[in-house]
Parts: structure tokens; C-alpha cells; sequence
């Protein structure tokens, strides 16, 4: 692999309280990779995948994006938190999307997605608009760019929540359970949407219950369980064949 | 003699109706509603604007900047308002300039002297708008906290500063909680306004009573004030369902219609006639 990675995690900790959530996690995302996360609920890839856009503070260890520290600055051989500005700034680089959607709903489709281009990257408002309807156009929404987001499915509206985090041009898209609170009928739209943009070669990191995504789509598959990575690898092995034993007890559970 | 006196008594029961009708239009009554409004206005601008940097400070993670706005909420919502109109009106009693300084340090920004400053106008609108503030502080961070945080999230995801959240995205879905307690309020402040006849501000009520001094229509002159303060509080109700509904949008599917909306629709549909019954087969007996 050459140049620097995506993301760089070094023996990341967290906790909450006393729960001790991540404990020590290392890895590394090359770019135009799709790295999908699975585990049990509440063995801590949530909460990795906030801490990469400083959602979530890291207790210990090292997280960096595309070669820069993720919320803090070192001087020295210490780390120091940046501020608000700042960490906006890098978050306006990372995408995320969401388990429940979490659209504006005072706001219409085309209002949700040029929002943060108008005001957070200062573009003009036709520039941001005309972006925001190819992006709706894209994943299949031009006709909705005047609803509200109560007016729209639940599959229509994650869809929305893709081209909104689009609009802002990141270099690294994070996913978190983005099909856990659809019907399952209308899971395949979402999957479609997030397949077109790996194939464009967005970094894309995917924390997801749906195998056949991790296994069609990934690049690189991660088990965690108890705030640790279990096993990592390729998805097609370590889904057909998993080396630990506490990954072939949850891929019997789920598959 | 005493029954006379008595006679004329009972034929004077009754507040003279006339009396209401000469006084409801004078010129010093309406002079005094329109005192009321601005005591209304400016008392409400000052609880509503600095009642939501109160909300947010005391939403802040910073322990002192939560803890400033606590005290404030809790000094000027406890004590009364008749007494806090008192305090400013009389301040210069022991205050003779007034500025803005931090303790703590030499930062100091003198404004003028009291008396020339704290006018009794002034005296009511600061007693009312500041006790007012610390009502709607309460209201707003209701409403702050009533907006769902994944709401927060994704805007901090998005590249959102803490302000441009506030002001972009929590703000205007907070608004749904907080216009119909702040439209109580401002219905409140209405009549609460009247307080300031404490500090003789010429308002509504001040003049009311001091025209039922010179002339003893006491009953008639409570009843124009009465009157007046009605109609103020009708148009404020309709005002607040206007904003209400401004502020539905998303929230609902559909907007409800405005009650003129309804009125036309109700005046302009022609409902078709219901379908006529199919025919019943009939069953007649027979030889007819």
C-alpha cells in the first residue's frame, strides 16, 4: 500500500463512565476503500465510527484522517483539543450518515442538502443548488427536492441523508447502520445508492447487519466484539471461513 | 332625607352604561393603550431575546456559564415584579451612574446617570422585560431540549458550528414548543403591564384610574380598561395561531387550514348530492 491512509487508528480507547466501550483499536482504510464493521450491539463500532468525526472523544490513543489528527493537535509529545472551528472545519470533510436518518424536517429535500454547502463552505446558492439536484437525481430522488422529509419513505429519506452528506464534497463517507430502521423492502434502494458510490471510489467505512453488502461490496471486513477487533480480513474469508471462535458463534447467529 | 338618599342610591346601581361609551374612544384612554403595546412589545423583545441567550448558557458544558444563567433565573423569578418596577424606579436613590463593568476586572463602560437614564417608562420596561427573561429562559430551553439530539449530530456532522446549530437547526424546530407558552406569556405581559402605574407610566390602566379620580366613574372607568385589554388579548390569540402554524411546517404533513381558508371552503364546495339508494328489488305479494 503506498501514500497515507484514509484513517489511521493506534490503540484507541473510550470510555463511558466505567464501561470501558473501545479497548484498543488499531487499523488502518487505504483510500477508495469500503471497510465494512460487524458485531454484536454494543461491542463499540458505533461508537469507532464516531470518533473518527469527533462525535465521540477518544480517551487514548491515536486517530487520524487522511494523515491529520482527528480533534486535537500535538505539540510536543502532547495532544491538545482543538476548538470548535477547527474541528467543524475537519468534520466538513467526512460524511456521515445515519442509523435514523436525522434529516432536518423543517426543512424540504433541496433545503437539507445545499444547507451546509451555503453555510458551512460559503458557496453560492445556485452553485449548491445545482449540485444538490444532481445528487437527488442520482440517487433517485429529482422528483422530491420540494418535500419534507415527513412526506418521504423511510428508504427516500436515507437517500436524501446520502445526497446531503455528498453535497459537501468529503473524501471519506462513515455509515452507520444506514439500513437498520428501514422495511425490508425498501433496504435494496439504500444498497443500490451506496454500491454506485463505492464504484466511483468513495472511501467509504460501513458499519452494517447486511452480509451480502459486506461481502459483494467490501474491500476489508472487521469483527469486533467487546470494544476490540476480533478478526479482520477479506469478507468472502472471513465470512466463509472464520478463524476465532467468537466470529463463527455470531456469523451462525446472524446468517 | 334618608330615604331620598336611599331612593337615589338604588336608581344609581348599575355602572352608567354612557359613561363606558364617553370614555371608551377619549383620547387619554387611547393614548394609554398605546403605551400598553409598547410596554408589551419592548418588555416581550427583551424577555424573548435575552431569555434565549439565558436558555443556551444554561445549556452550556461550561459549569460557570450555566451556572451565571441559574442565579439570574433564580433572582428574578423569584422575587415579584411589582417589587423589581419599584427597584429600577427608585434606583437612583442610591445609584447615581450606571454602567457595565465585569468584576473582577477594570473593564468598566459607563453609560450616564440614573435619573436621566431609568426614566419611569424605562423603570417599568426593565422590571417586566427582565423578570420576563427569566420566564422564557425556562420556555426556550424547554424547547431547545424537546428537539431531538440526533438533530444536533448531524448537523456537528455536517461541519456545523455550535452556534450555526443553534440558530439554523434546533432553534426553528424549538419554536413549535415554545410560541404557545410565549404567547401565554405575552397575553400575560399585557396585563401584567399595568404594574407600571406603580411608576406612574401613563399606560392604559393608569389612565383609566386617574380619569375615574377626577370624574368617580371608578366601575366604568375599570370597565373601559376591561374592554380594552379584551380586545388587545383577542387579537393576540388570533396573532399566535397565525405563528403557530408558520411554524408547523415539516412538522405536519399538511398544514391545517387558517380558519378564513375553512370559512371559504365551507361558503364555496358544493358537496355532490349522496348517491340515490340502488333500487330495492320489491317484493310484492302476489294478486297485485
Amino acid at each position: 500500500m503506498s501514500g497515507t491512509p484514509m484513517v489511521k487508528a493506534e490503540a484507541v480507547h473510550k470510555s463511558f463512565g466505567r464501561l470501558e466501550v473501545l479497548r484498543g483499536i488499531d487499523l488502518e482504510v487505504q483510500p477508495k476503500e469500503v471497510m465494512c464493521m460487524i458485531g454484536p450491539s454494543g461491542s463499540g463500532k458505533s461508537t469507532f465510527l464516531r470518533c473518527i468525526n469527533h462525535l465521540e472523544k477518544i480517551d487514548a490513543g491515536r486517530l487520524s484522517v487522511d494523515g491529520e489528527l482527528v480533534g486535537y493537535r500535538q505539540r510536543g509529545d502532547k495532544l491538545y483539543e482543538l476548538g470548535d472551528a477547527e474541528v467543524c472545519k475537519k468534520r466538513s470533510e467526512i460524511g456521515m450518515v445515519f442509523q435514523h436518518f436525522n434529516l432536518f424536517p423543517h426543512m424540504t429535500t433541496l433545503d437539507n442538502v445545499i444547507e451546509a454547502p451555503i453555510r458551512v463552505k460559503k458557496e453560492s446558492r445556485a452553485v449548491a443548488v445545482e449540485r444538490a439536484r444532481k445528487l437527488l437525481e442520482r440517487v433517485g430522488l429529482g422528483d422530491k427536492v420540494d418535500a419534507y422529509p415527513r412526506q418521504l419513505s423511510g428508504g427516500q429519506q436515507q437517500r436524501v441523508a446520502i445526497a446531503r452528506a455528498l453535497a459537501m464534497q468529503p473524501k471519506l463517507m462513515l455509515f452507520d447502520e444506514p439500513t437498520s430502521a428501514l422495511d425490508p423492502e425498501l433496504v435494496g434502494d439504500v444498497l443500490d445508492a451506496m454500491r454506485d458510490l463505492a464504484q466511483e471510489g468513495m472511501t467509504m467505512m460501513v458499519v452494517t447487519h447486511e452480509m451480502g453488502f459486506a461481502r459483494e461490496v467490501g474491500d476489508s471486513l472487521v469483527f469486533m466484539d467487546g470494544g476490540v477487533i476480533v478478526e479482520a480480513g477479506n469478507p468472502r474469508d472471513v465470512l466463509s471461513n472464520p478463524q476465532q471462535e467468537r466470529t463463527r458463534a455470531f456469523l451462525s447467529k446472524v446468517l | 332625607m334618608i330615604t331620598s338618599a336611599i331612593g337615589q342610591d338604588v336608581t344609581s346601581v348599575g355602572p352608567g352604561w354612557d359613561a363606558v361609551g364617553r370614555y371608551l374612544f377619549g383620547p387619554l384612554i387611547l393614548r394609554g393603550i398605546l403605551v400598553t403595546l409598547e410596554l408589551t412589545v419592548l418588555a416581550m423583545a427583551i424577555g424573548v431575546g435575552l431569555g434565549i441567550v439565558l436558555a443556551v448558557m444554561r445549556l452550556s458544558p461550561n459549569p460557570v456559564v450555566s451556572w451565571v444563567s441559574w442565579v439570574y433565573i433564580w433572582f428574578f423569578r423569584g422575587t415579584p415584579v411589582l417589587v423589581q418596577i419599584f427597584f429600577w424606579f427608585n434606583l437612583n436613590g442610591v445609584l447615581k451612574v450606571i454602567g457595565l463593568g465585569l468584576p473582577g476586572t477594570p473593564f468598566f463602560l459607563l453609560f450616564g446617570h440614573t435619573n436621566t437614564l431609568i426614566s419611569a417608562f424605562m423603570a417599568a420596561i426593565l422590571g417586566l422585560g427582565l423578570n420576563e427573561a427569566a420566564y422564557m429562559a425556562e420556555i426556550v430551553r424547554a424547547g431547545i431540549i424537546s428537539v431531538e439530539h440526533g438533530q444536533t449530530e448531524a448537523a456537528q456532522a455536517l461541519g456545523m458550528t455550535r452556534l450555526l446549530v443553534m440558530r439554523r437547526i434546533v432553534l426553528p424546530q424549538a419554536m413549535r414548543v415554545i410560541v404557545p407558552p410565549t404567547g401565554n406569556e405575552t397575553i400575560s405581559m399585557l396585563k401584567t403591564s399595568s404594574l407600571a402605574f406603580v411608576a406612574a407610566v401613563p399606560e392604559l390602566f393608569t389612565r383609566s384610574e386617574q380619569i375615574s379620580l377626577a370624574t368617580f366613574a371608578v366601575i366604568e372607568l375599570a370597565i373601559v380598561a376591561s374592554i380594552w385589554y379584551l380586545v388587545m388579548t383577542t387579537i393576540l390569540t388570533i396573532a399566535q395561531y397565525y405563528v403557530e402554524r408558520h411554524f408547523a411546517r415539516g412538522a405536519l404533513r399538511e398544514l391545517p387550514l387558517t380558519p378564513l381558508q375553512r370559512f371559504r371552503r365551507m361558503l364555496f364546495t358544493f358537496h355532490a348530492p349522496p348517491p340515490a339508494p340502488a333500487e330495492l328489488p320489491v317484493l310484492l305479494p302476489r294478486g297485485h
